[in-house]
């Protein structure tokens, strides 16, 4: 079992405008850089506490945003990858579906890897929605561009002999030879994240590591087509736990009052972070045409489930609402541990849990409590943790 | 020719909608439909990117006194998508082919918006079965600075403030999707995405084409809706400044789609221009 620490490294005080959007058109002027500055060095100080304690980290990208300032997720990668001595580094995620350039993007996550000495673990997304007016690439057809940067990068970091030819559709290059190559062989892990079922088969057949976000007790329907895929390449052998990644809000505290005083600071990540202006939302091409026609009618699809199959909005949903659809997991460390191994039951199995622990205007002082709890009292203990085997659910 | 399906997804016969055929054409395999409609000297209409719909009173407008043939392009409506095509260049060459499989000759090309577009990038290349030009409120090349937005960015709006700018009667853009028939809302859905995957970056223009329309040597009218808040009236003025000969006349109370806004005096202003009379 493996616990990665995340935070979005957020500007909060960018919530306090009522009338703004907090992404893509929030002016600038807003960030004043040395408060900026301060942050960074907070949230990575949080980061190589983290690491002190034996978890692992999460970085993430997002643009012109003050809900994430990582908007080059490769600065702090890494700074990570010099200054941590034992965590994975995962990258969740690389918009490679946004960039032009997906040499650079092997030459940086090689060097990454390097330098970390083989912790990086690379999570290739296509990018949110509301980025595509940021990036200015094409929402249509984003996927292709995706899996082409993808093979590209893996050829790129697993091509040995001097240079090669790439000329396709997205990507042209004459003479492909990145240094450094990187560390781990064939190349660092692969994550991904879907929330189609789709999506999840074809990661499935490739054996990535796929990362769920805030689905809650959707989540089986996601893991089980992932397990089909997997199945269809590998001979009908089962994925380990080790193959599945689940993404929730997280905040500990030694009394329940307090965990849920922390809580509610995390969830306004939630309650706020898709504060964006409207036409940013949806861009042409990025839903298929039978998505968009369900949005036209005014239809939009229920993400979040509680056990009970209780329906949960992520934006308005109570504190009690994010911790029964797993959209949060809160509470002392013994409710956490609970939350956490209910969940991994009804998925079939599921080790590596990543945590927003540091979310809007939680402060340092709680988020390095919260992470020391976790670090103690949570994570030895899932990892003594025995995961359900996996064939008996795909058997059901 | 084959009788088809038009966009709304229904076949439909010439007994519903008399002296018009709603085709489908194929053309180097690539299966679109069109509207043909009335008898005359050939004029292709090329619609923008909200598409084209059969039931617009400026078809009938237009085919009273012409041979009408207005498609809809590759990946719009119920047209094929054909996977290589990501360019206005692409729907260019495809709407040359067209001309030539049809064999029309002395051919009257009116395209608006992102059909003028089609159609400027179209008469750079050949005009051999092209006798005159309509471009209105085309969109297509890029006159200001590299800080100027000639064209607003229709994907950065509310679908309210584009019927605003669009239209003179913003009422003619409003939908009521929740009503729309399957077929029509699919159609309304490709279209959407296949305007962003031909004009999605350049934004809206082809960075050649403006030092290429020198080569059209053939009668070419702009028409432009004189409310257009979507493209400005010096924007047009300079997209005619740089086709040897090009005339420009405003279309009073209409927008960004005078062909929707003031259909009569589209096609009235057409005619005249197609029978050498002045408007």
């Amino acid at each position: 079992m493996r616990i990665y620490h995340f935070s979005e490294h957020p500007y909060p005080e960018a919530w306090n405008d009522p009338h703004g959007y907090l992404r893509v058109d929030l002016p600038n002027r807003a960030c004043d850089p040395k408060r900026a500055a301060d942050l960074f060095h907070r949230y990575h100080d949080e980061y190589l506490l983290a690491d002190d304690l034996g978890l692992d980290l999460m970085l993430n990208e997002h643009h012109q945003t003050a809900t994430c300032m990582n908007s080059t997720s490769i600065v702090s990668l890494s700074i990570m990858a010099r200054q941590t001595k034992k965590a994975r580094l995962l990258i969740l995620g690389y918009p490679i579906g946004h960039r032009p350039d997906p040499l650079r993007c092997a030459e940086e996550l090689s060097t990454v890897d390097v330098i970390s000495r083989g912790r990086l673990d690379m999570g290739f997304i296509k990018g949110v929605p509301y980025e595509f007016a940021p990036s200015n690439a094409n929402p249509v057809g984003v996927m292709d561009r995706f899996w082409e940067s993808h093979d590209f990068i893996i050829k790129a970091m697993t091509t040995h002999d001097g240079p090669f030819n790439w000329e396709s559709e997205h990507f042209h290059y004459r003479q492909v030879n990145i240094w450094p190559r990187p560390w781990q062989q064939p190349h660092p892990p692969v994550w991904s994240t879907t929330a189609s079922r789709g999506n999840a088969r074809v990661l499935g057949e490739r054996g990535y590591v796929m990362a769920i976000l805030g689905s809650g007790y959707a989540t089986k329907a996601l893991f089980d087509a992932y397990r089909e895929g997997y199945a269809s390449t590998h001979n009908g052998a089962m994925p380990g736990p080790d193959r599945f990644a689940y993404l929730a809000l997280f905040a500990t505290a030694h009394n329940e009052a307090e965990a849920r005083r922390r809580g509610e600071l995390v969830a306004a990540y939630l309650r706020t972070g898709a504060t964006v202006y409207a036409p940013f939302k949806n861009p042409p091409g990025y839903l298929s045409v039978d998505d968009n026609m369900k949005l036209m009618r005014g239809m939009t699809p229920d993400r979040s489930f509680t056990k009970e199959g209780r329906v949960i909005d992520m934006r308005s949903g109570s504190l009690q609402d994010l911790i029964d659809s797993v959209l949060m997991v809160c509470g002392t460390p013994d409710q956490c541990y609970k939350q956490i191994t209910d969940f991994i039951e009804y998925t079939g199995g599921m080790s590596n849990l990543l945590v927003m622990a540091q979310g809007g205007f939680l402060d340092h002082k709680d988020t390095s409590d919260s992470i020391t709890l976790l670090a103690k009292e949570i994570l030895p203990r899932l990892k003594e943790f025995k995961q359900p085997g996996a064939a008996s659910v795909a058997a059901a | 020719m084959e009788i088809g399906r038009h966009g709304g997804g229904e076949l439909v016969t010439t007994d519903v909608l008399p002296a018009s055929k709603l085709s489908s054409l194929k053309i180097n395999g690539i299966r679109i439909d069109a509207v043909e409609r009335g008898t005359g000297a050939p004029l292709l209409l090329l619609h923008p990117g909200i598409g084209l719909d059969p039931t617009a009173p400026v078809l009938d407008g237009l085919a009273s006194r012409a041979r009408l043939i207005a498609p809809t392009h590759p990946g719009f409506g119920t047209s094929d998508q054909p996977p290589a095509f990501d360019s206005v260049d692409d729907l260019a060459y495809f709407y040359l082919d067209l001309l030539d499989e049809l064999d029309l000759k002395g051919t009257t090309l009116v395209g608006v918006s992102l059909g003028g577009w089609i159609a400027a990038e179209m008469a750079v290349k050949s005009t051999a079965r092209i006798a005159r030009l309509v471009l209105a409120n085309a969109v297509g090349i890029k006159v200001g600075g590299r800080e100027a937005r000639d064209i607003a960015d229709i994907f950065a709006m509310p679908e309210k403030e584009f019927n605003e700018r669009a239209y003179a009667n913003p009422a003619l853009g409003v939908r009521d999707y929740k009503a729309m028939a399957d077929a029509d809302l699919r159609a309304a859905a490709r279209n959407r995405e296949a305007t962003a995957r031909y004009a999605w970056s350049p934004y809206m223009h082809d960075p050649k084409l403006k030092g290429r329309l020198h080569r059209i040597r053939i009668p070419t009218l702009f028409l432009w809706g004189d409310c257009d808040r979507i493209l400005s009236e010096p924007y047009g003025r300079a997209y005619a400044g740089l086709i040897p000969g090009a005339r420009f006349e405003t279309v009073a109370k209409a927008g960004h789609f005078p062909h929707l806004d003031q259909p009569e005096e589209f096609s009235r202003r057409i005619h005249a221009f197609m029978e050498g009379r002045s408007s």
